[in-house]
């Protein structure tokens, strides 16, 4: 695909978000960037005096981070795989009308 | 935005299923009719539920030190109305909370409700409103998917503060420390994740314009006037 208007700005866009996250890195030196939800949980933990959950996990629990990621990775790779195909479907099929 | 399981006390987890099931029924019903009428739509179909699946799996790194993922419903609400989006962000909310223990069964009303539900209704309403308003297509795009990805963590935000207002003495305090750390992260993330889908919207013009003239997303002179066409 040619690079257009639309590609520029979303590099200048993307630029600018990894710029942010170094000045981030920068500006919380030891942060460890974790997630937005563990850090929810501990204000609930906080505000309520050791809130315990009334129920556990219900479903399969990965043992670690390394399960996690897979699981993840593969949860983003069929997600593209599914829009790398129609795309490609779409192009191809424009081209032999 | 996932809430964790069990960490919804009663009432509020019932509560947010008795709002998130009749638009989730709806959004059912709406969706077998796109099927069974127009088979010919589903591989779009498909790429806006595979766009969600895509971006709820990215973790990324926010300026204010944390992380948090981006929701990829704003294509899905543009282009199927955020009734069927809310069906697609079941499957994936489902996916997360049965394979990663993130989210959960009991929570899944309240997560539907904030990332299936309002952020795709606030992108929907966007983008109505500035396609009605004449702005650039690319525009409204980038601003309907920003939104919907923010929204949804201010509703995640209020949706704890509600349910733990009473035991943290008072419901203002906690709502403004919740947005500290979901609305606040989120901001960058947001605007990535519009630049994303103005861009992803760009190549759904170049290849399969027909599909979103025949869905009313837009009109087919807008689609001329894009290329670079004159009606």
């Amino acid at each position: 695909m040619k690079i257009g208007k639309g590609e520029i700005i979303f590099a200048v866009i993307t630029v600018l978000f990894v710029a942010s996250f170094f000045y981030g890195m920068a500006a919380n030196p030891g942060s460890e960037f974790g997630g937005v939800d563990g850090a929810a949980e501990e204000v609930i933990t906080d505000v309520t005096g050791g809130y315990e959950p009334w129920i556990g996990n219900i479903g399969f629990e990965p043992p670690g981070g390394e399960t996690e990621s897979l699981l993840f990775a593969l949860q983003a790779a069929i997600g593209a795989v599914v829009i790398g195909y129609f795309f490609g479907y779409y192009k191809g099929k424009g081209r032999s009308d | 935005m996932h809430i964790m399981e069990g960490f919804l006390p009663s009432p509020w987890w019932q509560l947010w299923f008795v709002f998130s099931i009749p638009v989730i029924m709806f959004g059912m019903y709406r969706l077998n009719k796109l099927v069974s009428e127009r088979r010919d739509l589903l591989p779009l179909l498909a790429v806006a539920g595979a766009f969600i699946f895509v971006l709820s799996s990215l973790k990324l790194p926010s300026v204010t030190g944390s992380s948090s993922h981006p929701t990829g419903t704003g294509m899905a609400a543009i282009m199927f109305g955020p009734a069927v989006t809310a069906v697609l962000g079941v499957i994936v909310l489902l996916y997360q909370a049965l394979f990663l223990a993130h989210g959960g069964l009991t929570t899944l009303g309240a997560n539907v409700a904030s990332m299936g539900i309002i952020g795709p209704l606030a992108a929907y309403l966007i983008y109505k409103a500035g396609m009605k308003a004449n702005i650039n297509f690319y525009v409204v795009v980038f601003l309907a998917a920003t939104f919907a990805d923010w929204i949804t963590y201010v509703v995640t935000s209020t949706q704890l503060a509600l349910a733990f207002s009473s035991q943290a003495g008072g419901f203002i305090g906690l709502l403004q420390g919740f947005l500290v750390i979901f609305a606040t992260t989120q901001v960058p993330l947001a605007i990535m994740e519009g630049a994303l889908t103005a861009l992803i919207f760009k190549y759904i013009i170049q290849v399969k314009s027909d599909a979103l003239v025949e869905l009313k997303v837009i009109s087919q002179e807008t689609v001329n006037k894009l290329r670079g066409i004159s009606a």
